[in-house]
């Protein structure tokens, strides 16, 4: 299929490439574009980071780990292409080297395009912005002055970038922007490994016609999913890349059938239910989940805060890190706390099941073949005012994740505590674990030690000796394993430290 | 003048713009090859039979090459040739490279290195410093000890002694841009070379074996590397030999970079130790003795390691007289990388030695920790001159016990372990300014009450000083030139042998030129480090950059504005002292030429405006083996304050403030200098705290990416990060009175692994016995350590009363 995006400015569009060809290679390979650096190729250092924008704004996404077609309709801009036409540097470029924000300028490029992506978004919260780009040189105070000495300026006019630029031009025949060439005239180039090859399309096609000339690896609706995982269920499923991306450069690995989900609209959706269920569609990514979530549990916000760097979660959906399966992904222990639900879909028949039932040993899923998660639900908490607005309703959730970095790093453990309280007991318990077990698991020993029981520090030091019969953690380079069953029996404690008052920190993030 | 102004680094539109050329950003010619190791997979064996058919099949594969194919001599190392590039019968350690593949991509000779079939006959690896000293696996024939005086005699007869042994991990350089290098053969069988490394002249020297070439034949070129940190001072020869044997065999550029996991796979990293000290205090805490015991673990190959080794035995003493001290060193052989430089080059483990047991000290005495230092600091300047110092709370020593077993007048004994006297030591009225500056002593009172306050969570807070001598021990490394040309437009071209890698070397060296000419620096251009512009380079290491190559570029700008002076004196029949270069102008008397002018008029002159210039370090004099002479030309000085706040429910723990004052001596560029202490500090602060190096029972590093290998990120960073430049000027005669900058300021972490010990003083009464890093799983195990029984206090010490 031939995609279509716009680089810095220019309309671009591709017909002969390999699907899981990286925005990174073909930048520096292809393009010349040297600025964008690799650094780790996996996602976690930003040396390569650009400004994506799309419908929902502008982004930072990682280009080591990002295919080629989930740019398509999508506009990119690359170091080299934020400062103005004339050469005048934008802002941030400014303030950088005013505040000696480079050293050995490596990181510098990708430092850039975070902070240009924060400061087109009007976002100051630097740390978090910037927590996905690692600097060895500078230990980042100069950085983070030359951000804040640059946040006052207003954004260049060269940058504003059409949400969605691809609609309309398409719709008009024709593409912007110098040297551009007409999407339609590469459409007649075959696609690249489909055998059902589409027709060649018309000229005034529309923007569907244009984006789903191969349904069947780039659908453009759930349904399109469906009919197409369900006939090829040995294909890969791609969505926010963030971890299959790894697969192919790190394990080498040849992903000769791949389905991108990113045009999926109907995936991304956000509904509140009738019975006050939330519903997330697999592909929300973790920003838009943080940003649903972080007023009813602030608790489940703040771990997506730390989950990954702005570069990762602005890819990565709660569908992938729920159908990955890894026992170290961070969602499904809170998820599982919620009581959530995971919605399965292969072909035209669904079913549902409580999440924890969906991850049945390392590596091993209920899931059969061509079969996909589809969304997953919450139900309203016990405890909840059907009326009240959510930041009054009670929230019981704490979510404790213990790694060696506090930002952007795998957890050792994750611990997630969902009680209610009766007339002073305890009524219900939902603990769940990631880190702990080869899934990411329940604590029933220790459930069934606190429910009845009264809300007590008595009870708390009984129900912590349960620990050991729920789980036997192993060693690792995170985390020994006496370490993780102390440290998970010991978020218990802090758990009845931290309901029902927030003046006394219970955390170091809390000590200023 | 230039020097002394806060400049951006010369680079900073080049990066901040995306147009920094870095080795793999090199326009290539068509039809470049791409190069990538095939690794070992046993820690160590024999390999019994190797299969490389399917590596040959591979797509895109052009040749592969083993240790038989290889043309001439097979070695990287830096000077112990013990360092095949291709593994020849037997591996080392999981990671070694054992065949090279050359493709037409990167990614394809990637994918063709992992096909290789390899069988091992596996022996005995051993993986941690317990098996290598019962092995007795170490290099050297034997430990190497330096003393002073008598420490057994003085550690028997004291009041007080502490003794304990703990772990400092090694470090993953994790500069950004990896190992890269690449070799475009020469019309006359020669090779240039493109290389990210700090030491071109040994790149040049290993590609000329590697081809059979004299070193004319090999030309080197470094513009910058994406930082290096030591990890390029001798790491990057592999790739570059690689590169050269691929072109000449092919007759194509070739090129290799490492994919970070291979790099931090195959490369190697700090150094780890074990240090165990034995100590002896007097009832005031001044120090009477030490015996310091350093296991070194060296990896496989020799590497830097015994100068590395060297370097730790050094700063054993920190910035404290020891009358009587034993240092014993043991380079300990395993089946792991070489480990190699790391900024700091040992230094930082030696001065960790001392600080902890410094601070294990102050615990067991139940004295403040600050005092106890100030106590035991060197005499100032001022005092071995014969004056008193101005500050030193230190009770008057006539009135101890402790005064016997000092010298008769401890003022007249200055020196180090190795015998250099200390004449310019800077940290008594250093210390003060920064106690005062950081308030610290309100602040350790407010954390104390806090603490009162707050069961779980528990704030610390610690001071540290650093001592750091300047100078490679090395003596004859100690050396360096330059090229400088003025063009008759008046335009310079600034050449020397040092490396650029984001230290901002280039444009201090450019602020000299530019101050010597008295012209602005827009006017000097600095261009790429080149073995055919300045022959026979020292390393840019050891933190000499400026030192070094600012008096070597000094002195040529000085002979060719001599000549200039001399030419325009005679044709405008003035005095040679009236002739003045200021302002971008040149004096005669009452004459006036613009420098262009000037450079002109010496053109037409028939002036020579090029020229040369050397340096090297005066006043050295050192003897590695006995530990004895002056390997220093100076010291340069720093000291930090930490707060910390630990969780003693899970171990978790940061950084809430740091305050530094360091000396920089008359800084060349404040800004820049400013720049190098903050970033020291954080990576210094990593490398106690959350970088963690993991190693498998065979042997293999689990932790090989940042996924895995976390080094600070930007919220690691102290809340509130206070960095200030000591207010003086190097006693000695070096560049402007400037001082080292790079390395020293590293060591001003170790406050912040101070605080978190000092933290758990606060969870329970024994002593916490940190060892390095402290991650927060090491955080809850030294809370266990602090609230059990004295009883299995492993110090030694009898209970502890504070």
């Amino acid at each position: 299929m031939t995609i279509t995006f716009r680089l810095n400015g220019e309309t671009i569009s591709l017909a002969d490439y390999a699907p899981t060809a990286t925005l990174l290679d073909w930048l520096r390979e292809e393009r010349g574009l040297t600025g964008t650096k690799e650094g780790c190729n996996e996602g976690d250092c930003g040396a390569c980071t650009v400004m994506v924008t799309d419908a929902q704004g502008a982004k930072p996404l990682n280009a080591c780990i990002l295919f080629l077609p989930q740019l398509h309709g999508k506009s990119i801009r690359t170091v080299e292409g934020v400062a103005g036409p004339d050469g005048q540097l934008h802002p941030v470029q400014s303030a950088m080297i005013t505040h000696h924000g480079s050293q050995c300028g490596f990181c510098t490029p990708g430092f850039v395009m975070s902070m240009v992506t924060a400061h087109t978004n009007g976002a100051q919260d630097y740390d978090d912005q910037l927590a996905g780009n690692l600097c060895r040189c500078t230990g980042y105070a100069p950085i983070i002055r030359a951000a804040e000495a640059a946040e006052a300026a207003p954004v260049p006019d060269w940058l504003n970038e059409p949400r969605n630029f691809l609609l309309p031009e398409i719709s008009r025949g024709r593409a912007e922007g110098p040297g551009a060439e007409p999407p339609n005239t590469d459409m007649r180039a075959e696609p690249p490994i489909m055998d059902n090859r589409a027709e060649p399309p018309k000229i005034n096609m529309r923007a569907e016609t244009l984006a789903s000339d191969n349904p069947s690896l780039r659908p453009q609706s759930s349904d399109q999913l469906a009919a197409a995982y369900a006939a090829r269920p040995d294909a890969t499923l791609i969505a926010g890349a963030t971890d299959v991306g790894l697969w192919v450069t790190k394990q080498l690995r040849d992903l000769d059938d791949v389905i991108f989900l990113d045009g999926c609209d109907d995936l991304k959706t956000i509904d509140t239910l009738p019975d006050g269920s939330l519903r997330f569609g697999a592909m929300v990514d973790m920003n838009r989940l943080r940003d649903a979530l972080a007023t009813r549990h602030p608790s489940y916000g703040e771990m997506l805060r730390r989950f990954a760097s702005q570069q990762v979660r602005a890819a990565a959906t709660i569908g992938g890190n729920i159908a990955n399966g890894s026992p170290i992904g961070d969602n499904p222990p809170a998820l599982i706390a919620l009581d959530a639900r995971v919605h399965l879909r292969q072909g035209d028949s669904r079913r549902s099941l409580p999440l924890e039932e969906l991850f049945l040993d390392y590596g091993k899923q209920d899931r059969n073949p061509g079969e996909f998660v589809e969304a997953i639900t919450l139900p309203p908490q016990p405890q909840m005012q059907p009326d009240a607005p959510p930041d009054t309703q009670p929230d019981q959730l704490r979510i404790y994740k213990l790694s060696k970095r506090f930002d952007q790093d795998i957890s050792a453990v994750l611990g997630a505590f969902n009680i209610t309280l009766d007339d002073g007991r305890i009524a219900t318990a939902r603990i769940a674990f990631g880190g702990m077990a080869g899934v990411p698991k329940r604590a029933p020993h220790v459930e069934a030690a606190l429910i009845g029981q009264p809300w007590s520090q008595a009870t708390i030091s009984a129900a912590q000796g349960a620990f050991a019969r729920d789980f036997t953690p192993m060693s690792d380079m995170r985390a020994s394993a006496d370490y993780r069953l102390a440290a998970a029996a010991n978020m218990l404690a802090r758990y009845y430290d931290d309901l029902g008052q927030t003046q006394t920190p219970t955390h170091v993030l809390e000590v200023r | 003048m230039a020097v002394a102004k806060p400049l951006p680094h010369d680079a900073a539109h080049l990066h901040v713009t995306g147009q920094a050329r870095y080795v793999d950003d090199i326009p290539t010619p068509r039809g470049t090859l791409h190069l990538a190791f095939g690794l070992s997979s046993e820690a160590h064996g024999e390999i019994t039979a190797m299969d490389l058919s399917a590596v040959r099949a591979s797509p895109d594969v052009v040749a592969v090459l083993t240790a038989q194919d290889l043309p001439f001599d097979n070695d990287v190392s830096p000077a112990a040739h013990d360092e095949p590039l291709l593994a020849t019968g037997t591996v080392h350690y999981v990671g070694q490279p054992v065949f090279l593949v050359v493709a037409h991509s990167h990614r394809a000779a990637r994918v063709a290195a992992r096909r290789a079939q390899i069988t091992y006959a596996p022996r005995p690896a051993l993986l941690t410093l317990e098996a290598a000293l019962a092995a007795d696996s170490r290099f050297e024939d034997g430990p190497r000890i330096y003393q002073k005086g008598d420490a057994a005699a003085a550690l028997a007869a004291a009041a007080h002694v502490v003794e304990d042994s703990f772990e400092i991990g090694g470090q993953e350089h994790f500069y950004l841009e990896g190992q890269a290098a690449l070799a475009q053969p020469q019309e006359d069988g020669g090779m240039l070379v493109n290389s990210s490394t700090q030491h071109p002249t040994e790149i040049q020297h290993k590609v000329a074996e590697a081809i059979g070439l004299p070193m004319h034949a090999v030309r080197v070129e470094t513009r910058r590397m994406g930082g290096g940190f030591g990890g390029k001072e001798s790491q990057g020869n592999a790739l570059a030999v690689a590169c050269a044997i691929a072109a000449r065999a092919t007759g194509q550029t070739c090129k290799m970079r490492y994919d970070r996991d291979d790099d931090m796979t195959i490369t190697g990293k700090r150094h780890a130790f074990r240090i165990s000290y034995r100590a002896g205090f007097d009832d005031d805490g001044h120090l009477l003795g030490v015996e310091f015991t350093h296991l070194v673990d060296c990896g496989w190959a020799q590497d830097l390691s015994l100068p590395v080794a060297d370097r730790a035995m050094l700063h054993s003493d920190n910035a404290y007289l020891i009358p009587a001290i034993r240092i014993e060193s043991h380079r300990l052989k395993t089946n792991r990388q070489s480990a190699t430089a790391y900024r700091g080059f040992g230094g930082p483990q030696g001065m960790l030695g001392i600080e902890r047991m410094m601070d294990h000290a102050a615990h067991h005495l139940g004295l403040d920790p600050v005092v106890l230092r100030q106590r035991n600091y060197y005499a100032s300047a001022a005092e071995i001159a014969g004056g008193t110092d101005e500050h030193i709370d230190t009770p008057p020593r006539a009135q101890t016990e402790a005064q016997a077993n000092r010298q008769p007048n401890s003022h007249t004994d200055n020196t180090t372990p190795y015998g250099q006297l200390v004449e310019d030591f800077e940290l008594h009225g250093l210390t003060e300014q920064l106690l005062q500056s950081a308030d610290y002593a309100a602040r350790k009172a407010d954390i104390a009450d806090w603490n009162a306050r707050h069961d779980r969570l528990k704030r610390g807070i610690a001071f540290s000083p650093v001592k750091f001598g300047i100078s490679f021990t090395l003596t004859h490394l100690n050396q360096a030139g330059a090229l400088v040309h003025v063009y008759q437009d008046g335009s310079v071209h600034l050449n020397h042998g040092g490396t650029e890698m984001g230290q901002g070397l280039f444009q201090k060296v450019a602020q000299v030129a530019a101050s010597r000419f008295g012209i602005s620096l827009d006017k000097v251009k600095i261009t790429a480090t080149d073995t055919a512009k300045v022959p026979n380079t020292s390393a840019t290491a050891a933190s000499s950059g400026s030192d070094l190559n600012g008096m070597a570029v000094k002195a040529a700008c000085d002979t060719i504005r001599d000549r200039m002076a001399q030419h325009l004196a005679e044709q405008y029949q003035q005095p040679l002292s009236a002739v003045r270069f200021v302002d971008d102008q040149v004096q005669i008397g009452a004459e006036t030429l613009s420098f262009e002018e000037a450079a002109m008029a010496c053109y037409t002159g028939r002036i020579s405006l090029s020229s040369t210039g050397f340096y090297k370090t005066p006043k050295l004099e050192w003897d590695r083996i006995q530990g004895k002479g002056r390997p220093f030309f100076y010291f340069a000085y720093g000291a930090a304050i930490t707060e910390v706040v630990i969780d003693r429910l899970t171990g978790e723990n940061r950084i809430l403030r740091a305050d530094m004052l360091h000396d920089a001596g008359a800084s060349l560029n404040p800004a820049l200098d400013i720049g190098q202490v903050e970033g020291a500090y954080v990576q210094g602060a990593g490398w106690l705290t959350t970088e963690e190096l993991v190693w498998d029972q065979q042997g293999t590093l689990r932790t090989h990416a940042p996924a895995t290998y976390k080094i600070p990120a930007c919220s690691d960073r102290p809340d509130v990060f206070n960095v200030a430049l000591w207010k003086g000027e190097n006693r000695e005669d070096s560049i402007y009175r400037s001082k080292a900058v790079g390395e020293p300021p590293f060591m001003l972490g170790i406050s912040a692994w101070l605080a978190l010990s000092d933290a758990l003083r606060a969870v329970g009464p024994a002593y916490p016995a940190l060892n390095a890093p402290a991650t927060a799983e090491e955080i809850w195990r030294a809370c266990r350590r602090v609230t059990a029984d004295h009883k299995t206090d492993q110090t030694g010490a009898t209970s502890d009363g504070d």
